[in-house]
C-alpha cells in the first residue's frame, strides 16, 4: 500500500512542502551563484584588460546555448501544465525533451572547452579564465544534477505517480536557465 | 489524508500562451546578439544586460509562475538577493581599491596572445 510522504501533508504557508523546499534550494542558489557572478563583476570593472581575454570566448555557441535552454525551459514548463493535467506520459515525454536540451547543452559546452583547452586558454592561464571555468563549470554541474532528477521525475510521472515533483524540477531547471542568462552576456557578450 | 490541497498551488491557475512567451524571449535573445554587434557602448550595455534582466524576469513571473505564487516564496526570494547586494557592497570598496597598506594594484597591459581566437 502506497503511504504518502508525511511532507505532503503539513502545511504552515500553504504552499505545497515540496516546493516550499524547492524554493529554498533555489534562494540559497541566488547566493551561490550570485556571490560568484559578483565577484566576477567586481574584478572586471577592475581590469579592463579582460575584455581582451574575452574575446576568445565563443558567442556563436554561447547563443545557441541560451536557445537550447529557453526551448528546454519552454518544455520543461509544458511539462507542469501536462502533469497538472493528471498527464503523467505527456509530462514525461516533455521531461524527455527537456533532457535532451540539457545533454545538447553540455556537448556544446564541451566543444567549447577542448577548443578554448587546446589553444591554451585554461583556467590557469589567467584570472579572468579561472572565473569562466569556475563559472560554467558550476552552471555546467547543476545542469547535469537537473538531468539526472529529471530522469527520475520523469519515470514516476510515466507512470502516474509524484506528479507534483515534475513543478519542483522545472522550477529547479528554470533556474538553471536564469543563471545562463546573466552568464550568457557577462561572459560572451562584454568584449 | 488531504494532501494539503492547501497544496494545490496556486496550482490551479491558468496557464498563459507558453509558446508566444518562448518566442519573445528567442526575439529578445537576437536582439541581444546583435545589439552589440552595432559597436556603441550604451546601446551593448542596453542590449545585452537591459534585455538579459527582461528575459530573466519572464522567465521568472511565466515559467517559474512567481506572478501568482504566495508572498512567502517572495520573502525568501527577495531576503537572499539581499544578502547578494550585501556581498557586493561590502566587498566593493577593497576590489576597487587602487593600493592598500601592502600591495598595489598593477595593471595588466599585454594583450592575451592570439591563437588565432574565433
Amino acid at each position: 500500500m502506497h503511504h504518502p510522504p508525511l511532507a505532503n501533508t503539513r502545511s504552515a504557508t500553504g504552499i505545497n512542502t515540496a516546493k516550499l523546499a524547492t524554493w529554498w534550494v533555489i534562494a540559497s542558489e541566488i547566493v551561490i551563484f550570485g556571490g560568484l557572478l559578483v565577484s566576477y563583476l567586481l574584478f572586471r570593472l577592475h581590469h579592463t584588460e579582460w575584455a581582451q581575454e574575452a574575446e576568445h570566448t565563443n558567442t556563436a555557441a554561447g547563443a545557441f546555448n541560451t536557445f537550447v535552454l529557453l526551448t528546454s525551459s519552454f518544455f520543461v514548463v509544458l511539462a507542469h501544465k501536462a502533469a497538472e493535467e493528471k498527464n503523467g506520459a505527456k509530462a514525461a515525454r516533455f521531461l524527455g525533451y527537456t533532457i535532451l536540451g540539457g545533454l545538447t547543452f553540455m556537448m556544446v559546452k564541451a566543444y567549447e572547452y577542448t577548443h578554448e583547452i587546446q589553444h591554451g586558454f585554461t583556467m590557469f592561464k589567467s584570472v579572468f579564465w579561472s572565473f569562466y571555468y569556475t563559472a560554467t563549470g558550476l552552471h555546467g554541474l547543476h545542469v547535469m544534477a537537473g538531468m539526472v532528477i529529471m530522469f527520475i521525475v520523469g519515470r514516476d510521472a510515466k507512470k502516474g505517480r509524484n506528479l507534483h515533483r515534475v513543478e519542483c524540477i522545472g522550477i529547479y531547471w528554470h533556474f538553471v536557465d536564469l543563471v545562463w542568462i546573466f552568464l550568457f552576456p557577462l561572459l560572451y557578450i562584454a568584449k | 489524508m488531504s494532501h494539503a490541497n492547501t497544496n494545490e498551488h496556486a496550482t490551479e491557475h491558468s496557464h498563459p500562451n507558453y509558446f508566444k512567451i518562448w518566442m519573445a524571449l528567442v526575439a529578445l535573445l537576437i536582439a541581444s546578439v546583435l545589439g552589440p554587434m552595432i559597436g556603441i557602448p550604451w546601446l551593448t550595455l542596453i542590449t545585452a544586460f537591459g534585455i538579459a534582466i527582461i528575459k530573466a524576469l519572464m522567465v521568472a513571473a511565466y515559467f517559474m509562475h512567481l506572478n501568482v505564487e504566495k508572498k512567502y516564496i517572495w520573502y525568501i526570494l527577495l531576503g537572499c538577493l539581499a544578502l547578494m547586494i550585501f556581498f557586493f557592497f561590502a566587498i566593493a570598496p577593497d576590489i576597487m581599491n587602487h593600493s592598500g597598506t601592502n600591495w598595489h594594484f598593477i595593471e595588466v597591459t599585454q594583450p592575451a596572445p592570439s591563437h588565432g581566437g574565433h
